[in-house]
């Protein structure tokens, strides 16, 4: 056998070499990442992923929105501290042209407005951003934000024959009668009918087919073969003539003069300046979105680093996919010299752990979040940092209603009632959330509603009274929930305590993000998992999603009486009246309970005492402009 | 050898039309569709969606335009996920896994050769069995833990060394480490076996006859042969290193390639995952090749030219 006892001494030398390197390096950095940042002026913010894109209208998220806000500034700005303050933006001054009924609102814009490349803001960029926002082509998630404009939604949806008809006097039937008729497209049609289409997506290729061949459409009974030849013949005639629908519809929004905006909307929304914060309604520069493309065309060039152009406080500077995101100041911002900071650099951190410790190592100011698992562990030992603040948001159950044995309320009311909220909380979720005692989560103004209580002899009481006395009868139910670690613990938890109040059997079903949303929009689950984050801060956020045709009900419940409260509430102006009707429309859904209210929302986030000027905020939203880094003495580590 | 790597690529072609194959149908029978969202997207939207990215075509029209595409204009598609095309983000991701998985394979033949050749020379001996313990134990402890430990323990404590992130020149080293540690016990394993057959022939036993050093025979004679496992392995590990790894970019902000692999799939985004996917198997066959090239150089009993005629 050979030995040599030498033989390898010089191979390990490499690996030296690289150590003494590393420590060479090591040496040299002694002002933190954050210290640094703080001295330049830049915030350094944690931001989950990359996002979609930066084009406001291709967009549909909370990190997307993170980014746009510091690149584009709506009508008006959201108030550093305090919730539901409108502070001027783009618009100088604000008002409904009747305040008794503020269905039509006007905006005047300042006349001091650039884009960032110096040429000047006009009301004509706005109504081109929410031409572009609802054009069918661009096919954007987030459209039906501007619904409440008049004929936004018509246009939006290619609502041709309603277009065309609705003010005809030539046509002969009333246009409500002819609700049945599948103008829109009908997923549950056969694949080779027009009805999969949509009567009103059909070109003019296709429309000549249905004329030579009218059993490639299934009409009602109720239209008359007449009726039938009138819709086709006018809809190819439309076709033909090459006109866009556009041209059909009479649309809200105008622009008199290029520093007013005047706003048309279906019905009077006295929280109409709050939905404008949102970047749905943003304004986009019309000379250089058409430069890369046409109106209707999603992919073009004009949100890349070297060409977009946006009227906020900042303007992109740098964008390495996957690594970062840094705007910087812009210059010809109106407000430019009242900025507080001179950028911000934003990291897609997906993993939470690493975001943490990317915090705990001095390399950002503020995180996205906190990993649940670190909450406890930060509290010890970063308290000072430690966020925990009232988010606009719900978490709950759904229930489908198609299905036994959520078909009875009782059966509802009892799974509700036998939820102990503040148990899940306090052991497994551990974010000082707050149980949920209705649906739409408390915030200024409107009555918090507090009929979801814990309360399991009633519960047991009610569940009898279905027919299932200690839970005898019930059929196993599933639970459908994500895959998410904390989805897992929270459903064992639930399983454990309907076992012991009702002696129910909960089977968890864990799948992944788009099968599990799949799943629900099927209604192919039991119980579902769910919750719903504010788009805006009013009540019908969270109450109009509940009405039948809504995309995000998923549960089969509706109720008439729920929609006509809401309706009221709609042609309601009086603020104390309004949120009244609409406190009595939660009160009927709650005792209902198509969906059970777990908590509300709390965001626990990690932030740096350096950071000035950043308050709770319910939605989020925080504005940066107000924003200033001061360097303090208790930095971590 | 011109034939042997034509012939090589050749099958390396049939190879990815299979890959491809397989993972247009398992895309295809993904539940769900790139534009379910929580969000309320009408029907109509989304017939417009599918329009654009031509997924309202018929199946087999699908499978077809896909490569032609990529054979015509080298266009691997539109992300429907990110938003960009799936060039773009390889192109942009791919530098950054090939530092990586350099950096790595430094780090896997830096730490594994020499522990794989103390070892099979100490055979048997308490330094072999200690450092065949820590080789098993690096192919046993995930990157899932290798990673967080390297953070908090090493990261954590060294200024200059940061727990996460790219772009300065140090943050290539810990991401670098895990990701080559397996491969690196994987080398020690391969070496000293390989090594050990090597060691017990004849012409060691005439070299060390002839007067030789120890460290010259090791090196010169046997090392040749003995290395001859560790290159057939490491083609296709390097081309996994390279091609990123969704564990180690997570834990690390490294904005590699490997994460596309996974939230592709997650996304239901099948341009990204397809163009991954078929960019990896490329990446193999290449590696593959590669090393049997190399080997054969090593190697004078394969004759490259032979084997393919």
């Amino acid at each position: 056998m050979l030995t040599a006892n030498n033989s390898t001494k010089e191979t390990p030398s490499s690996w030296l070499i690289l150590s003494c390197l590393f420590f060479l390096f090591a040496g040299c950095e002694s002002e933190t990442a954050v210290d640094k940042a703080t001295r330049e002026g830049i915030l350094l913010m944690g931001n989950t992923a990359e996002p979609k894109g930066l084009d406001p209208h291709i967009v549909s998220g909370v990190l997307e929105n993170n980014i746009i806000s510091s690149l584009f500034e709506g009508l008006v700005v959201q108030h550093p501290s305090k919730d539901g303050v409108a502070l001027p933006g783009v618009a100088e001054k604000w008002y409904p042209v009747n305040k008794a009924r503020p269905d039509e609102w006007i905006f005047e814009l300042r006349k001091d407005v650039r884009w960032s490349d110096g040429k000047p803001l006009t009301a004509e960029d706005f109504l081109f951003a929410f031409r572009r926002i609802l054009t069918p082509d661009l096919a954007s998630d987030y459209a039906f934000m501007l619904f409440y404009i008049k004929d936004a939604e018509p246009f939006h949806k290619s609502q041709r024959a309603y277009l065309l008809f609705r003010n005809n006097d030539e046509f002969p039937l009333d246009w409500e009668s002819l609700k049945k008729v599948d103008f829109g497209p009908n997923e549950k049609a056969d694949e080779k009918s027009f009805n999969r289409l949509g009567l009103d997506h059909l070109d003019s290729k296709q429309l000549e087919e249905l004329k030579k061949e009218p059993g490639r459409f299934t009409w009602p009974a109720s239209v008359s073969e007449d009726v039938r030849n009138l819709i086709i013949d006018k809809s190819l005639e439309f076709s033909n003539s090459g006109r866009d629908l556009w041209d059909l519809i009479e649309f809200g929004a105008t622009a008199p003069d290029p520093h007013t905006l005047r706003v048309k909307l279906n019905a009077p929304l006295p929280f109409l300046p709050e939905i404008t914060k949102h970047y749905t309604w943003f304004p986009v520069p019309k000379h250089v979105v058409l430069n890369h493309g046409s109106i209707g065309e999603r992919f073009t060039e004009w949100t890349k680093p070297q060409n977009l152009v946006g009227n906020g406080a900042f303007k992109l500077k740098s964008w390495r996919f996957n690594d970062h995101i840094e705007v910087e100041r812009n210059p010809q911002y109106w407000d430019a010299e009242n900025v507080g900071i001179n950028g911000i650099r934003f990291l897609p951190i997906a993993n939470l752990f690493t975001e943490d410790r990317m915090f705990y190592d001095d390399l950002l100011h503020v995180t996205y979040t906190i990993a649940p698992e670190l909450i406890e562990y930060s509290r010890k030992n970063y308290s000072q940092y430690m966020r925990n603040e009232l988010y606009l948001g719900t978490y709950f159950i759904r229930t489908n209603v198609t299905r036994e044995p959520f078909t009875d309320p009782r059966v509802r009311l009892a799974f509700s009632m036998a939820l102990d909220q503040e148990a899940i909380i306090d052991n497994v979720l551990q974010g000082g959330q707050k149980p949920a005692g209705g649906l739409v989560p408390p915030f200024g103004g409107y009555p918090v509603s507090s009929s979801v209580k814990f309360d399991p002899e009633r519960a047991q009481q009610l569940l009898a009274e279905a027919g299932y006395p200690g839970g005898k009868g019930l059929p196993d139910i599933e639970y459908l929930t994500t895959d998410k670690e904390t989805s897992k613990a929270t459903a064992e938890a639930m399983q454990a305590i309907w076992k012991k109040h009702l002696g129910a059997n909960i089977k968890i079903k864990q799948m992944e993000w788009t099968s599990y949303i799949t799943n629900m929009f099927d209604k192919n689950y039991d119980l579902a998992a769910g919750g719903w984050i504010g788009d805006y801060m009013d009540p019908l956020t969270f109450l109009d999603m509940w009405m039948k045709d809504a995309g995000n009900n998923r549960t089969g419940w509706h109720s008439e009486k729920f929609e006509n409260l809401l309706d009221r509430a709609g042609q309601t102006s009086d603020p104390q009246a309004r949120f009244k009707l609409l406190a009595e429309a939660e009160g009927i859904f709650l005792d209902e309970r198509p969906i059970l209210p777990l908590y509300w929302y709390t965001r626990n986030y990690l932030l740096h005492t350096d950071v000035k000027g950043w308050d709770p905020l319910l939605l989020d939203n925080h504005p940066y402009k107000f924003l200033k880094l001061q360097r303090s003495a208790d930095a971590p580590r | 050898m011109f034939r042997f790597i034509l012939g090589r690529l050749l099958q390396g072609l049939l190879v990815l039309l299979a890959l491809y194959t397989i993972t247009f149908f398992l895309a295809k029978a993904m539940p769900g569709e790139p534009f379910t969202t929580e969000k309320n997207v009408s029907e109509t939207t989304k017939q417009y969606l599918r329009k654009l990215y031509g997924l309202e075509k018929p199946l087999w029209q699908q499978y077809i335009i896909y490569p032609s595409k990529i054979i015509s204009a080298g266009d691997f598609g539109v992300s429907t996920s990110k938003g960009r095309p799936v060039n773009d983000i390889i192109s942009q991701s791919f530098p950054v896994s090939l530092v990586l998985g350099l950096g790595a394979l430094t780090f896997a033949i830096g730490i594994g050769v020499p522990i794989g050749i103390i070892s099979a020379v100490r055979r048997n001996s308490w330094v072999d069995w200690s450092l065949m313990a820590v080789a098993m134990v690096g192919i046993c402890v995930p990157a899932f833990t290798v990673g967080p430990l390297l953070q908090i323990l090493v990261a954590a404590n060294i200024p200059g060394l940061k727990v996460a992130g790219w772009g300065s020149p140090l943050d290539f080293l810990l991401p670098a480490f895990t990701l080559g540690l397996v491969s690196a016990a994987y080398l020690a394993r391969l070496t000293r076996g390989g090594l050990l057959e090597i060691l017990s022939q004849d012409f060691i036993r005439t070299a060390h006859s002839k007067g030789l050093s120890p460290t010259r025979v090791i090196l010169k004679h046997a090392l040749r042969g003995g290395l001859l496992p560790s290159v057939a392995y490491l083609g296709p590990a390097f081309a996994a290193m390279i091609s990123g790894s969704f564990i180690v970019e997570t834990i690390f902000q490294v904005p590699g390639m490997g994460q596309h692999f996974v939230n592709a799939a997650i996304a239901r985004d099948e341009f990204l995952l397809m163009g991954v996917a078929l960019f990896f198997g490329f990446l193999i066959i290449l590696m593959n090749l590669a090393s049997d090239i190399l080997t054969g150089l090593l190697d004078p009993r394969v004759r490259i030219g032979k084997e393919a005629s």
